[in-house]
């Protein structure tokens, strides 16, 4: 019975810890992942239409919290089919060298009720950086909603070479915005 | 022969002058292929032009409104009469409706207008995939309609000067 009733224990306990620590499964269809920048001072929002992300949380230890995303470059949607097959060029994404860009998390601190502060690695186009945002987080219908928007520079990244490189044209700052949406 | 006024000629010839660079601008920036810096730049000063046209069809109107045109000389049967007044306000309502359908064409396609990378215009309605080649194609055929008016209306006036030698063209010169 003592034995029995620990074996039982054990094993909850050892549910409970693999459930806690196992990625949580993203609503792909749900979320999204965008970039919105500035083209001649209009403001131009687009979505990748393929990405990825692992994320990793239990709201009781955020601390111990991690995650990484993986996007299509060639997939993102800027509502003509002529400026979809121009960003995938070797100008802007390069996707056929590079078709991945992707973010791991390298830390991730609370930063007060559902704010969390993620530092971590952005590649894209073979670069690689150090960035860190601020993000929130929150339950909704027992699923998470993970929410941020990380500003970078393109040119860094080296995304729109040559007569690209004109930020009158195609402003450096790009802001990747972000909704991911989680369960257990 | 009585004149119109100075304010109707000068609006007159900056719209005729605008229409003319947003046509030509129009159709050059269409036969640029690919996506280039260029091409981006035609784009929004296309749509500076027209939203400028629609500023000052909008003066034009409230000017029209309160300041009679000359009539027609007595010389002109009743059925040109009717013809250039139809044109007149045809050419009238493209100049609102032109620029109009492209605007409403840009924001369904999601793209605001900046006016002059300075201000921008109001977002009317959401971003409409669906919407989006139905306005295009509207704004091509109404764009062409005002091609053929402006034609007709040149085409007029040139005989006015030269057939008729009435003063009706003489007119509305600066």
């Amino acid at each position: 019975m003592t034995l029995h009733r620990s074996l039982l224990l054990v094993s909850l306990l050892a549910v409970t810890l693999y459930a806690a620590a196992a990625p949580l499964k993203t609503d792909v269809a749900h979320s999204s992942v965008a970039a919105v920048f500035k083209q001649m001072n209009v403001p131009v929002e687009s979505r990748f239409k393929k990405f990825n992300a692992q994320i990793d949380y239990d709201p009781a230890r955020p601390d111990a919290a991690k995650a990484s995303v993986e996007i299509d470059t060639a997939s993102l949607d800027l509502g003509e089919p002529e400026m979809n097959r121009e960003v995938a060029k070797k100008e802007w994404f390069n996707s056929a060298q590079f078709p991945k860009a992707s973010f791991v998390s390298t830390g991730i601190r609370a930063a007060g009720p559902g704010k969390l502060n993620v530092s971590g690695k952005l590649s894209i186009k073979g670069k690689s950086a150090d960035v860190s945002f601020p993000l929130t987080v929150k339950a909704e219908a027992g699923k998470q909603v993970f929410e941020g928007a990380l500003p970078i520079r393109r040119l860094a990244y080296n995304v729109g070479e040559g007569e690209w490189k004109d930020t009158s044209m195609v402003a450096d700052e790009v802001v990747i915005k972000f909704r991911v949406i989680a369960a257990q | 022969m009585q004149r119109y006024t100075s304010t109707a000629v000068l609006l007159h010839w900056l719209i005729a002058l605008l229409v003319i660079a947003g046509f030509s601008m129009g159709l050059v920036m269409t036969d640029i292929p690919g996506i280039t810096p260029t091409k981006l730049k035609y784009y929004s000063w296309h749509k500076w032009i027209g939203v400028t046209v629609l500023a000052l069809a909008v003066l034009r109107l409230l000017w029209r409104a309160r300041h009679a045109p000359p009539p027609y000389p007595a010389s002109m049967q009743g059925w040109e009469k009717s013809a250039a007044h139809g044109l007149h306000a045809l050419l009238y309502v493209l100049i609102f409706a032109v620029p109009l359908s492209g605007y409403f064409y840009t924001l369904a396609a999601g793209v605001p207008v900046v006016y002059l990378g300075l201000f921008q215009l109001p977002v009317l309605i959401e971003p409409n995939p669906a919407l989006k080649p139905v306005l295009k194609q509207v704004h091509f055929w109404l764009t062409m309609l005002l091609a053929g008016s402006v034609a007709v209306h040149v085409a007029a006036a040139l005989k006015h000067q030269f057939i008729d030698r009435d003063g009706v063209f003489k007119r509305m010169l600066p």
